[in-house]
């Protein structure tokens, strides 16, 4: 580490102290971050606490790197400790390492933050594509004069005592006041009947009028929401009722500038920076279908460059900066929605959902909607209870997996949240859901998992010793689907690999015992559940009865569509009583929320997808198997046989072996 | 992800098949995880893996613990497993991507997640499920059948 400076042989001891310092920094890099610092002097340093994450902002750290020469390129990567800076000879950056070691400089909020440099190979740190900004998003920069900005904040009172007029509520993390309407954060949505009195404030009219005249608005609003954030503040990400709203939503940012996070059912999310005094324009699918959002934080990641002002924050780590946040007010516009809601994204559509109830799938696209809405998003929202609910492993499953040789491959195909992963240390066991929620969990176990579809899963074929899919395929709707899951499970397989599968059986009562589901029910059978869903209310059992203990008597085929309860035509599904005994193979299976939500549930949401209030009942879609059912599927499979079948607690289970 | 995990990894876009894999790696954020050794749990992990595919993986962040081809002598050399137990166990990637090679199609990694789900255009229907090539054997296969 010393060829760089051999002339200082006599360290004095503030010397030695920074060089244990920043030998000590070194050590953490490593260890933490996987930096690699290296002995010899390169072109490139990483900078030890000058970070974005430290709160020290580009402009506070570039002038003290450049005095030592001319800085290439600084990369501050959001949220990190440190940063690198690359200089463009080598000479300058060993001037920077000898000089700037021990320095102190002060950071954003006032504090003095010692520097500790070291020369890497070269900044570990990539450059990700642009994204562009959400479909029907736009962002108009100086959209009014300073002088109506002041006067619209100033027509503003923030008074302590709510007069009748304009309801004005303290939130948990900002004020907000209301015009036009009231809106209720009970049930997010507005009466519509109880328009307030006075309407919108007169000055918000003539600038109205020149937006509507300019094009930037196409309907003149009739809703205001005046929120005020301080530092720190913010607001859950939500996306405003579809019932309750026109398309077009507008909202004006004034005091100070906000980062505002859009985020994509997929999971893309888009930083958007809303400028002072500019408009925010949301139609189409960025109001249907993104969420928005603001983190509550003091300090917002922002580009560095002065012609950067709206739109997008890149990733690009060579121009990120720290800025301040000030107290933000902002004007949203809406308007009130009078008849239900059309548009074109349905799963997040509160007037559409209310209105379909989920049919049996006609097509493969319908079965795959179906399981979209009431498999994956139904996972994502329960995913927190749920997985406080499947802590005890099953123990013929931990015995599957405990008679595996040492040094087996293991997939676990739908791993919820990880139960298997650990059972048996001396297998690799890697865990794939469909749930980003669930798959979080498995996560912060430290177990290894991604997030994928069952149908199309990115593991190499024959890379597997043995695979479990455990309570997966009962939740593809159509039989086609069902085999098409079962078949990409063996793909995985190497050849004498085995596979071991559970799902769930029509028969909760076998050989005369009933399964635990059943005795769990602790209200007398048949008793209704209660529930608050129209959903629930809209239908009734449609289908005709199967009787579990006939239909166990003859061996289904699969193109037949199973036991006799399936031949139905345009039916809708029917909601399942917990705890009773099934009446249909094809049913909504009802969950209901309860206790403490995950951590990052919207407190006070403006209009999230679904309530998320304890007590919610969420719908899962189940194709229930009948005895035979799942060896049926399996022998369609190619190049399997099946080792073992059997009934387990409620559940139907086969063990194949890929030939 | 492990890169034992990224080793398994393959791409699942419509009509990519084995030439989906191995992913390209682009790691933006790492961490090393202690993990405890186990030498014939490596030894059994080595004759698994892919060893083109690790040394790519490896390559790019600038593990240089991985010989170029495995031979058997390493087999039994404590070394070589603890060297390789590191790479395949400790290593964490956090934050970057992976790539497929065929179709260019970008997964994120974030938080240590590989999201590897794929939109509708790029899903296999069911219809075409099962028009997959056929399964390819790992390389190391080769070395146990030699042993």
């Amino acid at each position: 580490m010393d060829t760089n400076h051999q002339s200082n042989i006599k360290l004095s001891k503030t010397e030695k102290k920074f060089l244990r310092k920043q030998i000590k920094a070194r050590n953490t890099l490593l260890r933490h971050e996987g930096i690699e610092a290296v002995s010899y002097a390169t072109q490139s340093l990483v900078v030890a606490n000058g970070g974005l994450g430290n709160s020290v902002s580009r402009k506070q750290l570039l002038p003290v790197l450049e005095k030592c020469g001319l800085v290439e390129a600084l990369l501050m990567p959001p949220n990190k400790p440190y940063s690198f800076v690359r200089y463009t000879t080598t000479e300058e950056s060993r001037k920077a390492y000898v000089t700037l070691n021990g320095k102190e400089i002060v950071d954003d909020l006032g504090q003095k933050i010692i520097l500790y440099l070291n020369f890497v190979e070269k900044a570990q740190w990539k450059e990700m594509g642009l994204q562009p900004l959400p479909p029907g998003l736009m962002v108009v920069e100086e959209i009014i004069s300073s002088e109506d900005e002041k006067m619209l904040l100033e027509s503003i009172i923030w008074t302590e005592d709510t007069d009748n007029q304009n309801f004005q509520k303290s939130l948990k993390h900002r004020r907000v006041k209301h015009f036009g309407y009231e809106f209720h954060y009970e049930n997010n949505n507005v009466d519509k009947d109880k328009p307030l009195p006075g309407g919108l404030p007169d000055i918000c009219d003539s600038i109205l009028e020149k937006w509507l005249k300019k094009g930037y608005i196409k309907h003149k609003p009739d809703q205001l929401t005046v929120n005020q954030y301080e530092p720190g503040h913010g607001i859950p990400p939500h996306i405003d009722t579809h019932s309750a709203f026109e398309d077009e939503i507008v909202s004006l940012s004034l005091g100070s500038e906000i980062v505002m996070d859009f985020k994509h059912p997929d999971g893309v999310t888009v930083q958007v920076m809303l400028p002072r005094r500019s408009l925010l324009v949301m139609t189409g699918e960025s109001r249907y279908l993104w969420t928005h959002g603001i983190t509550p934080r003091k300090f917002d990641t922002v580009q560095a460059s002065e012609h950067y002002k709206s739109g997008i924050i890149t990733s690009d780590i060579g121009d990120l900066t720290l800025s301040k946040r000030g107290i933000r007010t902002s004007f949203t516009f809406r308007k009130v929605r009078h008849t239900p809601c059309n548009c074109s994204y349905s799963s997040v559509c509160d007037s559409q959902r209310k209105e379909t109830p989920p049919s049996f799938p006609e097509s493969d696209k319908e079965a795959s909607q179906l399981e979209q809405e009431y498999v994956h998003r139904v996972y994502e929202e329960i995913a927190g209870h749920f997985s406080s609910t499947r802590h005890t492993p099953w123990p013929r499953i931990v015995e599957f997996l405990k008679a595996l040789p040492s040094g087996s491959i293991v997939a676990d195909i739908g791993c919820g949240n990880g139960k298997y992963l650990g059972i048996n240390k001396e297998l690799y066991m890697i865990g794939c859901d469909r749930s980003q929620s669930l798959v979080d969990i498995c996560r912060e176990k430290h177990l290894q998992a991604f997030v994928c579809d069952a149908l199309a899963i990115p593991v190499r074929s024959g890379s597997c010793d043995a695979c479990i899919s455990v309570a997966v395929i009962h939740h593809f709707s159509t039989a086609e689907r069902r085999v098409a899951a079962l078949q990409e499970l063996v793909r995985l397989l190497r050849p004498g690999g085995k596979a071991l599968i559970y799902v769930w059986a029509m028969e909760q009562e076998y050989n005369n015992q009933k399964s635990k589901y059943l005795k769990e029910n602790k209200i007398s059978q048949g008793k209704k559940e209660i529930s608050d869903t129209s959903v629930q209310r809209q239908l009734v059992e449609q289908m005709p009865n199967a009787n579990s203990q006939d239909s166990a008597a003859s061996v289904p085929s699969i193109q037949e569509g199973g036991c006799n309860s399936r031949k139905v035509t345009n039916s809708e599904l029917p909601i399942h009583t917990n705890r009773t005994t099934f009446h249909s193979q094809d049913v909504l299976v009802p969950w209901h929320l309860k206790g403490n939500l995950g951590k990052d549930k919207p407190v006070e949401p403006f209009g999230p997808i679904r309530s998320h209030d304890p007590g919610s009942v969420f719908h899962r879609y189940y194709h229930v198997f009948c005895d035979g059912e799942l060896e049926a599927a399996c022998q369609t499979l190619s190049n399997v046989s099946i080792l073992q079948s059997y009934y387990d607690q409620g559940n139907w289970c086969v063990i194949l072996q890929k030939i | 992800m492990k890169l034992l995990t990224h080793n398994l990894l393959s791409s699942h876009v419509l009509g990519v098949g084995p030439r989906g894999f191995p992913l390209s790696l682009q790691a933006t954020e790492g961490r090393i995880n202690p993990v405890e050794f186990n030498p014939d749990f490596m030894a059994w992990m080595i004759l698994k893996v892919e060893w083109a595919a690790l040394l790519e993986a490896a390559d790019t962040l600038h593990l240089m613990e991985v010989p170029k081809e495995l031979t058997e002598a390493y087999m039994n050399e404590e070394t070589f497993l603890r060297k390789m137990h590191h790479v395949l166990l400790e290593v964490d990637v956090l934050e970057g991507t992976l790539q497929c090679p065929e179709s260019g199609r970008v997964f994120p990694i974030s938080r240590g997640i590989p999201n590897m789900l794929l939109n509708d255009e790029e899903t296999k229907t069911v219809e075409s499920h099962s028009q997959r090539g056929p399964s390819k054997l790992p390389a190391a296969s080769k070395l146990l059948a030699a042993s």
